[in-house]
């Protein structure tokens, strides 16, 4: 299965909290009113610019193993390496909110808007995160109209250039995956135009399969260990 | 309230509008440029980070107080260059080769800007080479790299190679910054210093040049 998604606004719409939280004002200060009035104006001009688009395609195992083994430089061991061999679905994906956003970002700040420019970049960068959580929904959503998501069963994803995944992955991932065609293009340096674009591989098991701890080498260099959060909720998904 | 009290009380609330007016009547009054600069426009900034560490305000009112900063330096930097006033000095920054991430790098830029620094910023995607043929040719103080990938942070050692095959090192110095990087691996590359912000980076550029 290959699906080309049209990814509806509303799906991709941040919130308030999200932008002002990525400005670093926590939830707890009490929100001066330029900050929400900025925020509220960089969450809709992302709304007027943003183009959500996004393509899912479902693949074996084995045609999965040349993909993640990329360029042979993939760190060892990593999860991933560890998680896929035991999965009962994996699919490739790409979504991006669209250039349109992004070279607005970049007029902002050469004409010197830089607090509203940095409000649309996080609201951008929560845009797009929001398109890869609902390709993942739609790819579940698949499974289950299927009967292929089991009982106990989770998912996660994983992209290339993180978690030990080498990001020469990219390539191979782009030759199978074509997300050219949602204007998504690599560039010599494998790292995806428009910016605000996101692809990996969606992961869908036995929740047992995704417990590991962030105590690989790589996880040394990680500022966020986000992947905490996301396997608890894997948990939740049961 | 004297003029340039009231020059960086206008800084410090982002108003750009005030800040050109402030400033070309200070100018109209006699008062030196660097004087202007450093006790109206710089002095505004740098409560602005003091308080900004304090996490008394957050970082969109610095940047509403960056660009009121530019509008006054709109205002001043003919005069200064006409003077030929110098700057705290040369900085080169940009996010290192293979990367195309570069929000951080522009609020460093910008915050460097406010602090008194020329900032010559050559983007992203930047060579090892041109990092260091710029930094030479504009004779730098200090290389300011970024980085936002595992896989792209390991060019920041190239551009250290590069530049003690040059000849630049120790005297350039070497700063670096982004989310995967870290003092520990600023130490393992051999770089002067890590910054985790925009503010810590005007603070480590100023302690690098022995302000």
């Amino acid at each position: 299965m290959r699906k080309r998604l049209n990814i509806p606004l509303r799906q991709v719409a941040p919130s308030l909290r999200s932008v002002l939280l990525a400005q670093g004002i926590p939830d707890t200060h009490t929100t001066h009113t330029r900050h929400v009035q900025m925020a509220e104006q960089a969450i809709a001009l992302y709304g007027s610019l943003a183009l959500p688009e996004g393509v899912l395609a479902e693949i074996a195992s084995e045609e999965f193993a040349a993909i993640y083994e990329g360029e042979g430089k993939n760190e060892r061991p990593a999860p991933l390496e560890q998680i896929y061999p035991l999965c009962h679905g994996l699919a490739l994906f790409a979504v991006t909110v669209g250039e349109p956003v992004c070279r607005e970002i970049t007029r902002l700040f050469a004409q010197n808007e830089f607090a509203l420019g940095s409000m649309l970049d996080a609201a951008a960068s929560e845009g797009t995160e929001l398109a890869a959580t609902f390709a993942e929904k739609t790819h579940v959503q698949h499974l289950k109209d299927r009967g292929e998501m089991l009982v106990d069963s989770g998912y996660l994803r994983f992209s290339p250039g993180y978690c030990g995944w080498d990001l020469g992955a990219q390539k191979r991932l782009f030759e199978v995956l074509q997300p050219q065609e949602i204007g998504i293009t690599l560039n010599p340096s494998l790292l995806m135009q428009p910016l605000k674009s996101i692809s990996g591989v969606f992961i869908v098991g036995p929740t047992t399969i995704f417990a590991f701890e962030d105590t690989y080498t790589f996880c040394n260099d990680c500022d966020t260990h986000s992947c905490r959060d996301r396997l608890k909720m894997v948990v939740e998904q049961r | 309230m004297d003029i340039l009290e009231r020059l960086s009380e206008s800084l410090r609330i982002g108003d750009p509008e005030g800040v050109a007016r402030l400033t070309k009547e200070a100018i109209e009054a006699g008062c030196e440029p660097q004087i202007i600069l450093n006790h109206g426009l710089i002095a505004g900034m740098t409560i602005i980070g003091d308080k900004f560490r304090t996490h008394e305000i957050f970082l969109p009112d610095v940047l509403l107080a960056a660009k009121a900063m530019y509008a006054g330096m709109d205002v001043l930097r003919p005069i200064l260059l006409r003077d030929d006033i110098p700057t705290l000095g040369k900085v080169v920054i940009g996010t290192v080769q293979g990367d195309l991430h570069d929000i951080g790098k522009n609020l460093v830029g910008i915050m460097l800007k406010g602090a008194g620094f020329e900032v010559i910023d050559l983007g992203h995607d930047v060579s090892p080479e041109r990092f260091v043929g710029e930094a030479q040719r504009i004779g730098a103080a200090i290389i300011g790299m970024s980085a936002l990938l595992t896989t792209t942070m390991q060019n920041m050692s190239k551009v250290i190679d590069l530049a003690q095959q040059r000849g630049l090192r120790p005297q350039t110095k070497i700063v670096i910054g982004g989310a995967p990087v870290s003092s520990d691996y600023a130490r393992q590359i051999g770089a002067d210093a890590y910054c985790f912000d925009c503010i810590s980076a005007v603070d480590c550029a100023k302690r690098l040049v022995g302000v």
